[in-house]
């Protein structure tokens, strides 16, 4: 389970997150939809710790995210994040883009992580691509290879960071795909995303984000089709 | 007037010129290995800030990319004396090209270092690396590829430059020749065949670095 508690985030003046607070717990989709601006990807920052908080808690599976004494290393292993931008390492083949995490973070025999590597290549349809270097893939298979690469650390949640909005239109599917599947085996995500389609179908809940705040939480279909809020009824029609 | 070229003097002194292209080769690859680790070193301190190491870094690689390396030379064997530190032509003419490679190297790591975009860390990090697995895997080789032409080029300048040791009479390839075509006065000849031999010793390095890379390099950026 996720925890956010009332959490505050500045950079320098500018107060990105205003006091969120949200709970997933294990096996559930939360997609967090909003405009650029408002605080969705630093959310995402913080609960793995690449980025500090200024007040609040976030608890992982109970532990403390933000406190001293936890080993964020260790804690990232049960964090799996997918990012905007693609970022296979590009001197490393798809395989051992995979299989890397789990040979040097988990000390797994080299067989062994290439194992469990090929295992999530085949699962997100890639199974074709192992001695392919990622510059020559499209965007599409480069996020999936990426989905790929945090699944090989078997993580508890995934965390996804608006992964289809570099993509081309005609690659969009593929990925969105990809992550319905994740939903269906169960996994636990927070999905900030663009893609409304795929924040009704796929999530279990939606979240809007508005000026560093949750504006409007509720089940998926309802937030999407029926906002209650007004902020999110002005957003969601324009965005439509 | 026509000039007689007399080659058979040359060919008898070849295991002396010979000997002075090893000491070419010496310097030239023991300058470049302490330039590179100090470029490392140096560049880590422009980079990180720290205001007294960013201070020395910047002055540092200012009067090398900036002034003659005959300057550096002459400083390094004359200047040096001046105050009692006599320094042998060879270990003179080596910290001068140390000095020199380590200026021009430090602003090719630390360019290498900002080509990398950051998402390749936030990437690692988010897989549960640490700091010291981030850049041994991921960082370190992705950046010795970028840099690895600019470093090879670096090389060949270096063999070449090691020629300034003529003039504090280091026996290198030049040193030797100066001395052998002074004794004989087939100035030409000696000089014609030491230009041979430098083309080869450069040639025959990029030869090998390319073969290196091919090797080393098998992935694309």
């Amino acid at each position: 389970m996720i925890s956010v508690q009332n959490v505050h985030k500045s950079f320098g003046d500018l107060e990105v997150l205003k006091g969120v607070s949200l709970d997933v717990p294990n096996g559930e989709v939360v997609s967090v939809i909003g405009g650029s601006g408002s605080g969705k990807s630093t959310l995402l920052y913080c609960i793995n710790a690449i980025e500090s908080i200024n007040s609040g808690k976030i608890l992982v599976n109970d532990i403390d995210v933000h406190s001293k004494a936890t080993n964020k290393d260790k804690l990232r292993q049960k964090l799996g994040m997918v990012f905007q931008q693609f970022n296979a390492f590009p001197h490393m083949t798809v395989l051992e883009n995979a299989a890397l995490a789990p040979r040097i973070v988990k000390k797994m025999s080299r067989d062994e992580a290439m194992e469990i590597a090929k295992k999530e290549l085949e699962h997100v349809g890639l199974g074709d691509k192992f001695d392919v270097y990622p510059t020559r893939m499209s965007g599409g298979q480069q996020q999936r290879l990426a989905i790929a690469r945090a699944l090989a650390m078997k993580p508890d949640f995934m965390l996804l960071d608006e992964v289809t909005s570099a993509l081309d239109p005609e690659l969009v599917g593929e990925v969105l795909e990809t992550l319905r599947l994740l939903a269906e085996e169960g996994m636990t995500m927070i999905c900030v995303t663009h893609e409304m389609g795929f924040a009704r179908d796929v999530s279990d809940r939606v979240a809007y984000f508005h000026q560093g705040v949750i504006a409007e939480i509720g089940e998926a279909r309802q937030v999407i089709n029926e906002p209650q809020n007004e902020l999110t009824q002005k957003f969601l029609s324009k965005v439509r | 007037m026509e000039y007689q070229f007399h080659w058979n003097i040359v060919f008898q002194k070849m295991p002396e010129l010979l000997n002075g292209a090893f000491v070419t080769l010496h310097v030239s690859v023991l300058a470049m290995l302490l330039g590179i680790v100090i470029a490392i070193l140096l560049a880590i301190a422009k980079m990180n800030n720290s205001k007294p190491f960013c201070y020395v870094a910047t002055v540092w690689v200012e009067i090398a990319r900036n002034t003659p390396a005959l300057f550096q030379i002459y400083m390094a064997y004359f200047g040096l004396g001046a105050f009692g530190i006599h320094l042998s032509p060879y270990v003179a003419v080596l910290s001068a090209l140390v000095f020199i490679n380590a200026g021009y190297l430090t602003e090719t790591f630390r360019g290498g270092f900002q080509s990398i975009p950051s998402t390749q860390y936030s990437a690692s990090k988010s897989l549960g690396m640490s700091s010291i697995q981030t850049y041994r895997y991921v960082i370190l080789p992705q950046m010795l590829r970028r840099i690895y032409h600019p470093m090879t080029n670096q090389f060949v300048w270096s063999i070449l430059m090691s020629s300034l040791g003529i003039l504090v009479g280091m026996s290198e390839l030049s040193g030797t020749t100066q001395r052998l075509q002074s004794a004989s006065f087939r100035t030409l000849e000696f000089f014609i065949v030491a230009a041979v031999m430098y083309f080869i010793i450069t040639k025959l390095v990029l030869f090998g670095s390319s073969l290196l890379s091919r090797r080393l390099f098998k992935g694309e950026i």
